[in-house]
């Protein structure tokens, strides 16, 4: 019973998310779109929870669902006409062309990597991950992924001075 | 299989249709799961209803007024009047409006805080589910919520539903930030953010532990929310009604429902992270829960009925040059003497209660001494009106 449902569990939610992202790309709305594209996110994170990773799955609503789609969606308002969508300018075969390369890339890295199963008796300390993701998560990044980490955190920080300076009152 | 095992609700049910009728399993646990849902939905929404006629009550006796007393004893039944005047007016779409997403915003805005009751404890061993993301699950479903009111104030048509959705934005993306830092300050005293193991961890009520997270908890609180003295959105004065304008009917009565359910969802969010849950001596666990709970609706009342709503810009100001520092402030000691202490004793925890108390007292006024919400007019510089920054 459990793989039935995670099997109709999977291939909605796929659909869900890759309807949404086909639906982002067709629809003229922009506000739709936008929309769409949290519908997509949603998928994503239903998907993320199915494979147990519960953090994961939250931050991704969290992050994408609802602070980067609002995000768009203020972008998508200052645009001239949000219902129609913006006159095209003739970049759609080159966006093809990125979106196939991007696309191949990422299929064949998924293909070719090796997955390695986890065994059915796991040692205590990887089960224990398992069981308590965001803990494990926390101290990978605080201990091994510092530098990185930290790297992250002085780019947004970058990001947000340059925001600044650019819309500073004169 | 899953935590709904342990849920008597959902025992019962399974039992009854699996051994007594000797239905089919997957049968019995669809059933079982349907029975949890609709007990805790129509309870919670139940208390929703309530609230609207407490608050109503409690400011009318604010302001000198009865407040309702016709319909029921006390006027109780109002909230009853009210949801079926509602279903008989007519139901207006505007020709402007886009239809599908005008009839989605109402959904939109009510389902992220059913979704997020599912880790709430409501007393002793009685929730959906113990997940060890429990805060931060319900914070991603908050923030759901700012996609409704953008949704409503779009598919409205209307321009000042517009505008008042923006700065409704605006403003919970702002509060959004000092609220997740006061949530990260109780999971780093409970080195958890499941919902038990924090209402465990407080063997002091952590809004003693923790005087300056409760705070900030409880103002960005209320402007998540939308309420008093932060409902901009609805500034009849400037905007009719915000993103509620073109609404009436049941479509309405939703997003009203919604708002006064967040606040009871708010209310139990602050029995459980700061006033130790559903623990205390004597009564039932789920009645102090509800105590609990009511005490703080009846404080959000009380709010509600004493402070006159900011400018927009007051608040933007006041949610990023004084909140936002004072959650630093305040996630700093907690994880500093976190640090100090890994595991506190009761006396380490009555340390850190003074202690915090004494940062809480000396960090307020030091801040409102640095930060002014109100600029005194200075020649050559205009102060911005409100419909400039939204």
């Amino acid at each position: 019973m459990e793989n039935a449902f995670t099997e109709v569990a999977f291939w909605t939610l796929s659909i869900v998310t890759v309807g949404g992202a086909l639906g982002v790309v067709r629809t003229h709305n922009m506000f739709r779109a936008a929309l769409l594209l949290v519908v997509s996110f949603v998928g994503v994170a239903g998907i993320f929870a199915l494979v147990n990773a519960e953090f994961l799955a939250v931050v991704q609503l969290l992050v994408y669902a609802g602070g980067v789609a609002v995000l768009v969606i203020f972008a998508a308002m200052i645009t001239t006409n949000v219902t129609e969508g913006n006159r095209s300018t003739g970049t759609q075969p080159f966006a093809v062309l990125v979106s196939l390369v991007l696309l191949s890339a990422l299929v064949s890295a998924i293909v070719q990597a090796e997955w390695a199963l986890l065994p059915d008796d796991m040692p205590a300390p990887l089960a224990a991950a398992f069981v308590d993701t965001p803990a494990a998560l926390g101290r990978m990044l605080l201990n091994e992924f510092v530098l990185p980490f930290e790297i992250a955190g002085v780019v947004l920080l970058a990001a947000v001075i340059g925001a600044l300076s650019l819309v500073r009152e004169r | 299989m899953s935590p709904l095992k342990d849920n008597s609700i959902f025992s019962w049910t399974y039992e009854l249709v699996a051994d007594t009728l000797g239905g089919p399993e997957w049968l019995a646990y669809g059933l079982g799961a349907l029975a949890v849902i609709m007990v805790v939905v129509n309870g919670f929404l139940l208390i929703g209803t309530i609230f609207t006629w407490m608050e109503r009550k409690v400011v009318g006796r604010f302001q000198s007024r009865v407040g309702p007393n016709r319909v029921g004893p006390f006027g109780i039944l109002q909230a009853v009047a009210d949801a079926v005047k509602l279903l008989f007016q007519e139901d207006i779409v505007p020709r402007r409006a886009d239809r599908l997403l005008f009839n989605a915003a109402p959904i939109v805005m009510l389902a992220p805080s059913l979704l997020a009751l599912a880790v709430i404890p409501f007393g002793a061993g009685s929730y959906v589910a113990d997940l060890n993301i429990g805060v931060l699950y319900v914070v991603a479903m908050s923030g759901i919520a700012s996609l409704a009111v953008l949704i409503a104030g779009y598919a409205s048509g209307n321009k000042l539903a517009l505008l008042g959705s923006m700065r409704a934005v605006a403003m919970l993306l702002s509060y959004e930030i000092p609220l997740v830092m006061a949530l990260l300050g109780i999971t780093i005293l409970a080195g958890s953010m499941s919902m038990v193991d924090i209402i465990a961890a407080q063997s002091v009520p952590f809004v003693l532990v923790s005087p300056l997270g409760a705070l900030i908890f409880l103002i960005a609180m209320s402007a998540e929310l939308n309420r008093p003295p932060f409902d901009v959105t609805e500034a009849e004065s400037e905007l009719v009604a915000g993103y509620l304008t073109e609404y009436s009917g049941m479509k309405f009565g939703v997003f009203y429902l919604a708002e006064f359910s967040n606040v009871v969802l708010a209310g139990a969010l602050f029995a459980i992270l700061f006033l130790d849950g559903w623990e205390w001596a004597i009564l039932p666990s789920h009645l102090w829960f509800l105590i609990k709970v009511f005490g703080f609706l009846f404080v959000a009342s009380w709010v509600r009925a004493t402070l006159p709503r900011m400018r927009i810009d007051q608040i933007l100001t006041f949610a990023w040059k004084y909140l936002f520092p004072l959650s630093l402030v305040n996630v700093l000691a907690l994880a500093v003497e976190t640090i100090a202490w890994p595991d506190p004793s009761g006396l380490q925890l009555w340390i850190m209660v003074a202690i915090n108390w004494a940062i809480a007292a000396a960090a307020i006024p030091l801040l409102s001494l640095v930060v002014h919400l109100g600029e005194p007019a200075r020649a050559g510089r205009r102060i911005p009106l409100s419909e400039e920054v939204f």
